[in-house]
């Protein structure tokens, strides 16, 4: 075991998964000479060629556009969006053929490419540096998608992305990026798809969360240790999710809150909530209650902080159902 | 149709180096003229050099450096009318200082704050745009607008070298070429995008080349040479009101600082390059042209510093003194006809961070 931040997990997660395919690639803006402006892909274009860590055109679209044909010509893409808000251009070709191409061709042809980008605010950045887009990614048929919170899941999950015969996207949370350390396995280490984590065990309320908002889970699970005992299950895989995770979670104790950081009309916790509806209710003692972010353009930073799920607000959400 | 020759691809210029290259003269620019662009030069130097320091005294946040990336804003600007309108990138975030926008402003924009952010019509300057190459279309839409309404206005877009790889760039481009939109394509080349050198960017010999494909004419200019960028500027502005369309003008500088302050180009630029180009600033050409024909003092430099200096200090210290924003602030402007839970959200949020 390594200790590590959650940057440098993945950044290790890419060493270990360019040894071990020769047709693992990674493209991107300023990934090669740079390193990534994260430092995520630091060292790989030295040590792996220009070829398989490539510095590409400013043009997100491009990138994983190309990608496709990459795919076609055998390569494992794995493609970098600098920013959350700067991977739109890559919807696109994400929803016109990315998600589609393998289903047209009968399944015949696989597109094992990843798309992976920093995601979320609490940064202070300008404008268009916050943004917590995985809805977008999530509605897309024919793409998988995984967000982990810790160091050593930000690198399994990367591995499983990377191996997946399917495409998949992986948001990673940048505020954690650095401020978050943690153990991780050295060599080859993979979380695979579709498995939710439980955090923390409890009884009186669950915390179901993903990505920067699992650590502010716990935070609350903190703040109300004194009241209940709290449940904080992390989804880990959006799409395909651990349905019977979730379910489970919730029946152990009845009470769910959900939190997401993206805007809340349509956004992942409505689908979890969904779900809880659909196949939790007689589990339940008290409807199930989501903390997200507001309907509104994510707001300059001096406001930020306003705007971000809170400990306060899911400490509050928590009581409330506990009073219900 | 006109005939679209081939771009131009020798760097045009105007100041001379004091030795064996002459100095030219730009036809129609008085002395006072002269001394305007200086003063507007020195203003955005002025508003560089202090942004950098507010920023490491933790009193802006990330800030976008556009040391030596004046002259290209001043010149271009200085050859519009006021009914002209500016598309930035963040690279010309203060671009509206040439515009008696308050320092304030810009200011307050990078530190996050609502007071950054301005109502395009006061100043017919757009939003800073972050999300690169996407603001072409824009200003694309807007000339053509004034166009259809038979208004003489028309618009700049600036975008860097990097921006000309993305697809909103081209269809915008080929938007106002097809429009015969009273466009002009301003791009800034400086030769990097964050770490990405040009050679990685394009293949094509120059970034004028471009305008070939959109059937405009391409010019390039030496980006340091505030006289060639108005001269181009001019010329770009003349074809556009004579309805002739777009111009698309190369202006060739270097980035002889980080990206940003979140940059370190230690890694991936030659440190000994960027002081040889450091050599050849524009700010510096330029005093040294003026200071040739005799037309810049000492005196005169420092007058223009200090004033310069006491706006920034007076921006600096409107922008500290804006109390800090109310939440409420959050839920306004997104929409003219909030919904309710607009209020619901609010109230919520009040009662929790109240107790
Ligand atoms: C659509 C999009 N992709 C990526 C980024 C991240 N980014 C910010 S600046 C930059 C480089 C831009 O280079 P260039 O167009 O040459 O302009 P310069 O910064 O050199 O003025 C990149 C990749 C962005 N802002 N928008
Ligand atoms: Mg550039």
């Amino acid at each position: 075991m390594a200790e590590l931040t959650l940057v440098e997990a993945i950044n290790d997660a890419f060493h270990v998964e360019l040894e071990r395919d020769p047709d693992v690639m990674v493209m991107g803006e300023d990934v090669g000479r740079a390193g990534g402006v994260f430092r995520a892909t630091a060292g790989l274009r030295d040590r792996f060629g220009p070829d398989r860590c490539v510095d590409t055109p400013l043009a997100e679209a491009g990138i994983l556009g190309s990608a496709v044909g990459l795919c076609m010509a055998g390569w494992r893409p794995v493609c970098e969006m600098q920013y959350d808000a700067f991977s739109y251009p890559c919807l696109d070709q994400l929803i016109t053929h990315v998600g589609r191409y393998r289903w047209r061709t009968g399944g015949a042809m696989e597109f094992p490419l990843v798309v992976r980008m920093p995601y979320g605010g609490g940064v202070r950045a300008p404008e268009l540096h916050d943004d917590s887009p995985e809805a977008y990614y999530v509605h897309t048929p024919g793409v998988k998608v995984a967000i982990p919170s810790t160091p050593a899941d930000a690198k399994g999950l990367l591995a499983a992305a990377i191996r997946d015969p399917d495409p998949v996207v992986v948001l990673e949370p940048k505020l954690h990026y650095r401020t978050l350390r943690g153990e991780v396995p050295e060599g080859e280490h993979v979380v695979p798809l579709g498995e939710a984590r439980t955090v923390r065990e409890g009884t009186d309320v669950t915390l179901v969360a993903y990505g920067a908002m699992v650590p502010l889970a716990e935070a609350a699970a903190d703040a109300l240790d004194d009241e209940v005992s709290t449940e904080v299950l992390d989804i880990r895989t959006l799409k395909p999710l651990d349905e019977a995770a979730l379910l489970a979670a919730a029946a152990k104790t009845g009470r769910v809150v959900i939190i997401q950081e993206a805007p809340r009309t349509a956004g992942y916790g409505a689908e979890l909530a969904a779900i809880l509806a659909e196949k939790a209710m007689l589990d339940l003692r008290a409807p199930v209650v989501r903390v997200t972010g507001y309907d509104v353009p994510y707001p300059y930073w001096q406001i930020e902080d306003a705007y971000m799920p809170s400990v306060e607000r899911v400490v509050d959400a928590a009581r409330r159902l506990l009073e219900f | 149709m006109a005939q679209v020759l081939p771009a131009e691809r020798d760097l045009r210029r105007v100041i001379g180096d004091g030795e064996g290259v002459p100095d030219g003269e730009v036809e129609g620019l008085s002395e006072d003229d002269l001394l305007e662009l200086h003063r507007r030069l020195v203003q955005l130097r002025t508003y560089d050099e202090r942004s950098l320091v507010y920023h490491r005294q933790g009193r802006i946040g990330t800030y976008a450096i556009f040391w030596n990336h004046e002259a290209m804003q001043a010149g271009s600007v200085y050859a519009l009318e006021r009914e002209d309108w500016i598309f930035p990138s963040y690279r010309e975030s203060a671009i509206g200082l040439l515009r008696g926008m308050p320092a304030s402003t810009v200011l307050s924009w990078w530190r996050g704050h609502p007071t950054g952010w301005w109502n395009p019509a006061d100043w017919n300057v757009a939003s800073i745009c972050v999300p690169i190459g996407t603001h072409v279309p824009h200003a694309a839409g807007l000339a053509w607008g004034k166009k259809l309404r038979g208004e003489s206005a028309c618009a700049v877009a600036y975008f860097g070298d990097g921006a000309t790889s993305e697809g909103a760039f081209h269809e915008g481009a080929n938007f106002a070429a097809v429009m015969r939109a009273p466009l002009i394509l301003f791009c800034n080349n400086n030769q990097w995008a964050i770490s990405t050198p040009l050679e990685a960017q394009t293949a094509a010999e120059t970034l004028a080349d471009k305008a070939v494909g959109y059937g405009i004419p391409g010019v390039r200019v030496d980006g340091a040479d505030v006289l060639a960028v108005y001269e181009a500027t001019r010329e770009a502005v003349t074809r556009a009101r004579a309805g002739d369309g777009p111009t698309f003008i190369e202006a060739v500088t270097y980035r002889a600082a980080p990206h940003a302050t979140a940059d370190d180009p230690s890694a991936y630029i030659d440190p000994a390059r960027v002081e040889e180009e450091k050599e050849r600033e524009c700010l510096g050409r330029y005093e040294a042209y003026l200071r040739r024909l005799g037309l810049l003092s000492d005196e005169a430099a420092e007058a223009v510093r200090a004033e310069a200096l006491e706006r920034m200090r007076e921006g600096i210290a409107q922008a500290e003194a804006e109390p800090a924003p109310d939440p409420a602030l959050l839920f306004s402007h997104a929409l003219a006809s909030p919904p309710a839970s607009f209020d619901q959200d609010l109230a919520e949020l009040r009662r929790v961070l109240g107790g």
